[in-house]
């Protein structure tokens, strides 16, 4: 599964950053690496960029780019962790 | 002997904050001030001799936009004594990723832990001596928004300096990654000290695959292959490849540090929590829009209508009084009638008829910096990029372009944040067309003279045509000069922080003061000069009526051009020209040429000249056409090239007649 299918609300894990050149070194660079966590918080308005939390801090980018990189999906962890920063 | 302070960190790490501080906002050109990074550089106070430097901020050292390219060629060659790295304590992770970096170029430095304020709100607990040990650089707790710790910070930065104290921890590395960087390191070592690069720094970026560093090593093919082959060995052995190997050691060498030295009860801070509720609102899925237009509508409004406004009439009041009193002091005092006319006619109409927009312009700015501080940018930035994408730009054009509304010259300088030179250059085209603070003179006394009823209307009118006319350019550039794919778009969004009165206070200040220096200036020699040309004629002798000046046969030569647009008049003509020094200069020059030797006011006497279409005619030319020389220079310096700044006149001047034309064509046939 990549980034960009993750739904809105659910964490992830990061399994592998693809695509290339100096897109992928700033990605990498902003701490998108293997094992990271990642949860998509939401959707721009016209349908894209999404918007995601990594590492304490937001991020946004292209749904172009989030294809490009792949995640396994945290199915126990979503529903709880999703509670707590809603509260 | 100068010491230099170079300030580095990632953006909304507080840079500008700590810098302000240090400094009490005083900044000039010195060492480091080169044209091609937006670099400040400033003298700290209550220390000679010492200058500190705010670096554009930047993620990482690899090469991603033009500023951390150049960022990073500053650093390693014009060497500032001691680095200040500035840290968001709050986000350690990803601010320490910068820091790493900054260790490997044998710079002495120290690492300031900003916003530990809120740090403590947040119930975090840092271990600061530990960090301290583990990285064997000083580490300082400041509060740069409430200026705390920063006495401390300068005292140990200069310590550091003298003492040429350098981080000598640099293995943040373990088993592949580690046997790759010191095969690497002892078979670079020469090649590096030579070209003057530190060692450790460009063995990393050989193993990243920096094809700057590498290129600049000038290494031969035997080392080439033993370097490609240490390199598949590691990539063999981590299943991973280089690139993504080293972000993941240095990230795993953070993590370790944080579980030893931070304790947190939640992941996210009280602040991150706060952004997100307000993001409910401001980025939802369907109000996002309607509020961004509905924030530029109020802000608009507030600036022409309501608070600029009125204290620029009472200014103007003002200011005609002054006149008044300085033509009955000299008429008193037996001055000669070609000095009061110079003096009252010339200087002082003039330089008034531009100061007294300095009050809107205040506010303006004000509004754009807060807009600015609070993180709001950014957001628009998401909100908006799949429009701006449609223009074949990117959500982060927003920033430069809204930044354009008050001045096109940093708004210009602004585009370095951008990742490529396409949308730099398209950029660069289109923020002209962002109607700037300067022209606002130019509406203020039209809209006055012609449309007073509906002065908010023309306002909205003129800045969305100027919008308008930026995007039919931008989907015409975009099926013919720059074709080929949408860049990429990935924007940092930092919480929201109530910003810092100070900051937005500085920052007015200094385009206020930007303003009166220009009006003292630049417009000064050009009323000056204006004044001369209107009332000689060719051989000298001053004239009757300024029909029969210099200026009126140079202004009736160029007047043609302007004839199908509906202001086929010298005087048109004449402040178009004189316009290109600086946009306010179009009224000054009006105002000397029309209320030279009678007693009608500006507005009065722009009656005689225009109609109200031509009037609209040529405040639609103003808006569009070249831009001034200041702004022509930022982007001849910006891409490097007389003949794109050329480009640019061109294709402006033609929009603008173009423009300006149909309009004046089409309406003067109701």
């Amino acid at each position: 599964m990549t980034l960009a299918h993750l739904p809105i609300g659910h964490w992830a894990r990061i399994k592998r950053v693809g695509g290339q050149g100096a897109i992928r070194r700033r990605l990498l660079d902003l701490g998108l690496t293997p094992g990271t966590q990642v949860r998509v918080e939401k959707v721009a308005p016209l349908g894209d960029p999404i918007l995601i939390s990594l590492r304490g801090f937001q991020l946004t980018l292209r749904k172009e780019e989030a294809r490009h990189i792949l995640v396994e999906p945290l199915e126990n962890s979503a529903a709880e962790k999703n509670d707590k920063s809603k509260d | 002997m100068t010491i230099h302070i170079g300030l580095i960190g990632n953006p909304s790490a507080g840079l500008t904050t700590l810098f302000n501080q240090m400094t009490g906002g005083l900044q000039h050109n010195g060492y480091f001030s080169t044209s091609k990074v937006a670099t400040k550089e400033g003298p700290v106070k209550g220390h000679k001799g010492v200058n500190v430097i705010e670096f554009p901020g930047t993620y990482s050292l690899s090469a991603y936009t033009l500023d951390d390219i150049t960022t990073r060629d500053i650093l390693l060659h014009k060497r500032p004594d001691v680095l200040i790295n500035i840290l968001d304590a709050t986000n350690l992770e990803r601010n320490l990723y910068l820091t790493l970096q900054l260790m490997e170029l044998e710079i002495p430095m120290v690492l300031a832990f900003n916003m530990m304020d809120e740090v403590r709100k947040n119930n975090i607990h840092i271990d600061l001596p530990a960090i301290s040990e583990i990285l064997t650089v000083p580490v300082i707790p400041i509060s740069a928004s409430k200026n705390r710790g920063i006495h401390d910070l300068i005292h140990i930065a200069l310590e550091t300096a003298k003492k040429k104290l350098l981080p000598h921890k640099l293995d943040f590395c373990s088993g592949h990654v580690h046997t790759a960087i010191h095969a690497i390191l002892h078979l670079i070592e020469e090649d590096a000290r030579k070209e003057g690069l530190p060692v450790r720094f460009a063995a990393t970026k050989v193993v990243e695959g920096d094809q700057g560093i590498i290129d600049h090593l000038k290494l031969h093919t035997p080392e080439m292959n033993i370097i490609d082959h240490i390199i598949k060995d590691m990539e063999h052995h981590l299943g991973t490849d280089r690139e993504a190997a080293m972000a993941d050691m240095r990230y795993e060498f953070i993590q370790d540090l944080r579980e030893k030295t931070v304790q947190a009860q939640s992941t996210e801070t009280l602040e991150h929590k706060r952004s997100v509720k307000i993001d409910r609102i401001l980025t939802h899925r369907i109000f996002a829009i309607p509020i961004f237009l509905a924030i530029m509508f109020l802000v608009f409004i507030l600036t022409f209508q309501v608070i600029g406004a009125w204290l620029s009439d009472w200014l103007a009041l003002g200011i005609d009084w002054f006149i008044g009193e300085v033509g009955t002091y000299m008429a008193v005092n037996g001055s000669s009638p070609a000095l009061q006319a110079l003096v009252v006619d010339g200087v002082l109409t003039g330089i008034g008829s531009v100061l007294s927009f300095l009050p809107i312009i205040a506010v303006l700015f004000f509004f754009l910096s807060i807009l600015e501080d609070s993180g709001y940018i950014p957001r628009v930035a998401f909100v908006m990029d799949k429009l701006l994408r449609k223009l074949g730009l990117s959500g982060r054009s927003i920033v430069p372009m809204l930044i354009g509304f008050g001045c096109s010259v940093p708004a210009v300088m602004a585009t370095r944040s951008l990742p490529s030179k396409r949308d730099r250059q398209l950029t660069m085209a289109l923020i002209p067309f962002m109607s700037c603070s300067a022209k606002l003179p130019i509406y203020g006394i039209f809209t006055a003279a012609f449309f007073n009823e509906h002065e908010g209307l023309i306002m909205m009118a003129i800045y969305l045509t100027g919008i308008l006319v930026a995007i039919v350019c931008a989907l015409i550039f975009k099926v013919t000069i720059y074709r080929g794919d949408p860049v990429p778009f990935v924007m940092v969004i930092p919480s929201y922080r109530v910003p810092a009165m100070k900051s937005v206070g500085l920052r007015m200040w200094e385009n206020v003061k930007g303003f009166i220096k220009k009006a003292f200036t630049v417009i000064l020699i050009a009323t000056i000069i204006i004044w001369f040309l209107q009332s000689f004629d060719f051989g000298l002798n001053m004239v009757d009526s300024s029909e029969d000046s210099i200026l009126a046969t140079l202004g009736r030569a160029a007047a043609p051009i302007f004839a199908p647009l509906g202001f086929g008049e010298w005087r048109a003509a004449t402040a178009l020209i004189t316009g290109l020094t600086a946009k306010e200069a179009v009224v000054s020059t009006m105002a000397v040429l029309t209320t030279a030797g009678s007693t009608g006011s500006l507005t009065g006497m722009l009656g005689e000249i225009f109609t109200p279409i031509s009037a609209f005619s040529f405040m639609l030319f103003c808006l569009l056409y070249m831009p001034c020389v200041a702004t022509l220079a930022a982007i001849r310096r910006e891409l490097g090239g007389m003949h794109y700044a050329l480009l640019v006149v061109l294709f402006q001047t033609t929009v603008a007649w173009i423009v300006s034309f149909l309009f004046y064509q089409i309406f003067s046939q109701f």
